[in-house]
């Protein structure tokens, strides 16, 4: 019995130590000097645009990765073809790889001397302007929708999806009235934890942003920006900003976890 | 039947869904070539453009190998600490029930969904010179570890989790009805049906924490040879256009990524035949 | 159907994105490091509102020095940069991304100058005065780290030259240096980087420019500063680049940094002007035993990089794989 308790207040103190406080502190910080204080440093013009930015960043990030997560899920799922290992491994990696290697991965290749530094002396910028940003957003935030959708369509099999096709649907048809719709709930989580990675970016986009003022700062390069230059108020309020988007995610994702806690 | 018309009916759609499937499969590929596969190809052609020796010199550097031993075993320590606390958590979670259950188990998820560098910023401010209880480990290693753990504190449990719901506990029951102690039966039947989920859910904590910047570039100090992480190490070479030496360090971080996630992809197939 | 349409929005996006790059009057990309960010934005405010800036709009990129340089040379734009100190403009130079005789004016291509000063705790309870000071038992140093960061370069070399000014040899001084870096516990990545450590309460003193000292009483944090007897003078050049050259008002608006009016800017957040007619309103330490970049043997920057900051065979980086215990 008593180990029960020992177990049970173990964790909550571990969990209160690691995770609340720390969080709950900044919280704190950001409104101890009043709402006021605080409402005045998330509304400046900087930050205002790091917030839109970091909107528009994670609305082309997210449709590109459900899109295309969607589908790198039943092609592996459902298909044979050559680099199945590969595809899987590409798939996988952005979850066990830095994001500063990320980073440097793609101002090497859109750098100047780099495979595709030519676009940016045609006009194209990539390097230190939000397509760059947004590339490497992308990139990190990539498996979350495949990985809640692979597992999905295993389970489900292929049984209704052939007998719809016998019966003469077009794949196409197959694809909106039968697999969609046993998929949507891993493919609205999925969507839920890209969303947040991409949100939450920080060591890729520092890498090829550039810093421009009001132009190519995020919500996440913009806390650091100001807690570099000593205003305090404006990092932390930022980043209540952040946690309170986080723990809106937070509350999405346990609304719509498959049930069986994968 | 109808079977005659149906069948003349699909013919001419199955070459269109054939050539349409054969163009899903190049826009994937491009998709995946373009984000992921020739960034990473850039990187490793750059790393070893100025040589082989030029890139083994640039990774055995004093301070490279400081910053990935540091690396390897903080994220080695983490990686143990998660094996037990998510455990223990996942089992807490699952076994006991205690009100504000249902919310500590949707804050586990914290972490995944906080930005890193407001997770560094939160235990700077906590656990820094001007921390409020008076505890000041920032710019020590054991301000990483607490980074480390804030960032990896959902994996192992998530990984548990399911597991421990779906056990059957006929087993255990018996093996209480028999006498067998509580840790006995967790050693002997609970534990070794877990072990392949703690495995991976370790595996990937570990390979979280090897890359891990946002959090802990705020609170390591980044001092050469005592508290620099891999991670920063390649940052402030990138930032001093050493790009071969962040280059090089870059490309023996992807190879430790890889290697996990062999090992996961391993883990799984495990669990998945247990 | 859903795909085709989210594919749309995309697509539009993309095209309102690239279309938002055409706007009327003449865009400028200022990319500079990070400490005169306050002085240069009131200073383009002050430069619209004359007839040479009517119509000129600014982007602003502020960050270590070492990094703006590398981002310009991997094709960040820029038409006018300003670094903290000269290896980082010379390093566009090379490249051929601006002109050979960006220094070639009254200012020697300088637009502020600063020097190396000690920052301390509200009242100095250590009492740190000099930099024999600094190697007392128990006190803990603070200064960024020199491969990274062109303020620390100066507070090295600062140092080196206060002992050489002290009457020490070369090597005496380099070992004095060796001591100095036993104890710096921490070395972040950039000069405001290492301030923003010493403000959280780590360290009993901190190495950096004057200006960032001032900068910091004036945002609040409670900290002194001691100008050493001995220090370097620190000057930071600004420049044209060669892609800036092609608009008159980029270099109608480094003409203006010399003006009156900008000069007066630097003055109040910090530096200290390098036209002389405003330097005189502002009471600014003279110390005895200044010295600049050119003297004690030193020989400019093109040599102190190489024979003090090569990454691998510089003094900097001995002295560096020594603290390797």
């Amino acid at each position: 019995m008593t180990a029960r308790y020992l177990l049970r207040f173990g964790t909550i103190g571990y969990l209160l130590m690691v995770l609340l406080i720390p969080v709950g502190l900044v919280f704190y910080r950001a409104f101890q000097h009043g709402l006021g204080p605080a409402w005045d440093a998330v509304t400046t013009p900087g930050a205002v645009h790091a917030f839109w930015l970091t909107i528009l960043i994670a609305a082309i990030a997210v449709p590109a990765n459900a899109l295309f997560g969607v589908a790198l899920a039943i092609a592996l799922v459902r298909h044979r073809f050559p680099g199945h290992g590969l595809v899987n491994a590409l798939v996988d990696l952005p979850l066990a790889l830095s994001p500063v290697v990320v980073g440097l991965a793609l101002a090497l290749l859109y750098g100047t001397g780099g495979w595709l530094g030519g676009l940016a002396t045609h006009g194209v910028k990539i390097l230190f302007a939000v397509p760059g940003m947004v590339l490497a957003t992308i990139f990190v935030s990539l498996p979350f929708v495949v990985r809640e959708v692979v597992p999905v369509l295993r389970e489900i099999g292929t049984e209704q999806e052939q007998a719809a096709s016998v019966l003469g649907g077009s794949p196409f048809y197959v694809f909106r009235r039968v697999t969609l719709p046993a998929i949507r709930w891993g493919v609205a989580y999925g969507i839920v934890l890209t969303m947040a990675r991409a949100i939450g970016e920080f060591g890729a986009v520092s890498i090829v942003s550039g810093r421009i003022e009001g132009q190519t700062q995020t919500l996440t390069l913009y806390v650091k920006d100001q807690f570099d230059n000593f205003d305090f108020t404006g990092a932390y309020a930022a980043s209540v900003l952040l946690a309170a988007i986080a723990l809106i995610t937070v509350l999405a994702m346990s609304l719509l976890k498959p049930k069986d806690g994968a | 039947m109808a079977t005659s018309p149906t069948v003349a009916a699909a013919a001419p759609g199955r070459a269109k869904s054939l050539a349409g499937a054969a163009l899903g499969r190049g826009i994937l590929a491009g998709y995946l070539s373009l984000i992921v596969l020739v960034p990473l190809a850039a990187l490793v052609w750059r790393s070893g453009q100025d040589g082989r020796h030029a890139f083994w010199s640039a990774v055995t550097t004093p301070q490279a190998v400081a910053a990935l031993r540091l690396t390897l075993v903080s994220s080695l320590a983490v990686a143990a600490i998660n094996a037990v606390t998510g455990t223990s958590i996942a089992w807490v979670l699952v076994r006991d029930r205690f009100p504000g259950k249902g919310l500590l188990n949707a804050v586990i998820d914290l972490p995944f969904a906080l930005p890193t560098i407001v997770a560094g910023l939160t235990l700077l401010v906590l656990y820094g010179p001007s921390g409020p209880f008076g505890i000041d480990v920032a710019f020590t290693r054991v301000a990483i570890l607490l980074a480390l753990l804030f960032v990896t504190l959902p994996f192992v449990v998530r990984a548990v989790q399911p597991v421990l719901l779906e056990l059957d506990r006929e087993m255990e029951e018996a093996a209480a009805s028999l006498g067998a102690k509580p840790t006995a039966i967790f050693r002997r039947i609970v534990f070794p049906n877990l072990l392949p989920a703690i495995l991976a859910g370790v595996a990937l904590a570990f390979a979280r924490s090897v890359g891990e910047y946002g959090s802990v570039v705020l609170i390591s100090g980044n001092l050469p040879f005592k508290t620099e992480v891999s991670s920063v190490y390649i940052f402030s070479h990138i930032e001093s256009s050493d790009t071969t030496g962040a280059a090089a360090v870059s490309v023996v971080l992807l190879a430790i990524s890889l290697a996990v996630l062999l090992a996961i992809g391993a883990f799984r197939r495990w669990r998945d035949e247990a | 159907m859903r795909g085709i349409s989210i594919f749309a929005v995309i697509v539009a996006a993309t095209i309102v994105g690239a279309a938002s790059g055409a706007t009327q009057g003449t865009k400028l990309a200022l990319v500079a490091y990070s400490t005169p960010k306050d002085a240069y934005g009131k200073i383009i405010s002050s430069f619209q509102s004359t007839s040479a800036g009517k119509d000129v709009s600014f982007s602003q990129s502020y960050g270590a020095s070492g990094d703006q340089a590398r981002n310009v040379l991997n094709g960040q734009p820029a038409d006018i940069v300003a670094f903290s100190l000269q290896p980082d403009m010379s390093l566009l130079v090379h490249r051929g991304l601006v002109p050979g005789n960006w220094n070639r004016d009254k200012f020697k291509g300088m637009v502020t100058d600063s020097v190396v000063v000690f920052v301390v705790r509200d009242g100095n309870p250590k009492k740190i005065h000099s930099w024999n000071d600094l190697t007392k038992k128990g006190i803990d140093v603070i200064t960024p780290n020199p491969f990274t960061s062109g303020g620390a370069r100066w507070n090295v070399i600062a140092g080196y030259g206060a002992q050489r000014k002290l009457g020490k040899s070369h090597k005496q001084a380099v070992a004095w240096l060796t001591k100095l870096f036993h104890h710096v516990s921490v070395q972040p990545d950039s000069a405001r980087a290492a301030l923003t450590v010493f403000a959280q309460g780590k360290g009993d003193v901190l190495l950096t420019y004057e200006n960032e000292a001032i900068y910091a009483n004036k945002k609040g944090v409670r900290t002194d500063y001691v100008v050493p007897k001995q220090t370097v003078l620190i000057e930071n050049p600004v420049a044209v680049t060669k892609s800036g050259a092609k608009h008159a008002e980029a270099k109608a608006f480094v003409k203006f940094l010399h003006s009156k009016k900008a000069q007066q800017i630097f003055g109040d957040t910090g530096y200290r002007p390098v036209l002389s007619s405003v330097a005189r309103q502002y009471h600014f330490k003279k110390p005895a035993g200044l010295f600049t970049i050119h003297q004690l043997g030193l020989g400019g920057w093109a040599k102190v990089e190489k024979r003090w900051f090569d990454p691998n065979n510089g003094i900097m980086a001995k002295i560096e794989k020594s603290l390797g215990h």
